[in-house]
């Protein structure tokens, strides 16, 4: 009982430190993020051209990385809704499944449509 | 902070990341919608020019995302940096404003 409980603790340990550090990666991103949509107001010609820059491999990956840490912030936030706000608490396991199980599947679903 | 401010901050917390929850749903959706065959300005325009739909829903996402994100900073900065007390606090507000400036800015941006 003890060794499954160390593991419980461990494995929320983990999610609360991947819910964290995504949400800074984020956090940094997003000034990049609104700065680079507010080009529209020079223009499309200035959109197109960071998109264009946007569009090689490297660039590319770079926000597939973001897409995968906005689904993992998304589903590990959900996760402590549910523990915080619904009553029954012996799931952890099974949020944290869930969470990783969306961000996988948006990760995939994103590398197909990128 | 005062136990009356850190209620606030925690219920502001968790009402923008119920808000946010809905829009990064519906941003993923329009991201792999979008970005299906490449990702053009002509395209991406088209779609917010003059939408009200959309500016108002990116409106809610900025807002959302600049209440959510300075107190998610602070706490990083409270728990990793020792970094609390008025100083954190007016730089997490300062921080709410520049988001929603910079994203409303780039809202209205895409809209008009």
């Amino acid at each position: 009982m003890s060794g499954d409980l160390r593991a419980r603790n461990h494995s929320a340990w983990w999610a609360f430190l991947l819910h964290r550090l995504s949400g800074l990666a984020l956090a940094l991103f997003l000034p990049l993020h609104f700065w680079a949509l507010g080009q529209a107001l020079q223009g499309e010609a200035a959109l197109d051209r960071l998109l264009a820059w946007t569009a090689q491999p490297l660039v590319k990956t770079a926000e597939w990385g973001l897409v995968v840490l906005l689904a993992a912030h998304f589903a590990l936030g959900l996760r402590v809704l549910a523990l915080e706000f619904l009553p029954w608490r012996n799931w952890h396991r099974t949020l944290l499944a869930a969470a990783a199980g969306v961000t996988i599947a948006v990760g995939l679903a994103l590398a197909l449509a990128l | 902070m005062t136990p009356r401010a850190a209620v606030r901050v925690w219920i502001a917390q968790r009402a923008s990341a119920a808000v946010l929850a809905v829009c990064v749903i519906i941003h993923l959706i329009t991201i792999a919608y979008a970005t299906r065959s490449g990702l053009t300005a002509a395209e991406l325009l088209a779609r917010t020019h003059g939408n009200v739909g959309w500016l108002v829903f990116y409106a809610v996402f900025v807002l959302a995302a600049a209440v959510h994100v300075p107190i998610g900073l602070r706490t990083i900065a409270s728990e990793w940096l020792g970094w609390r007390g008025r100083s954190a606090a007016i730089a997490a507000h300062l921080l709410a404003l520049a988001l929603a400036a910079l994203g409303l800015r780039a809202v209205w941006g895409v809209f008009a």
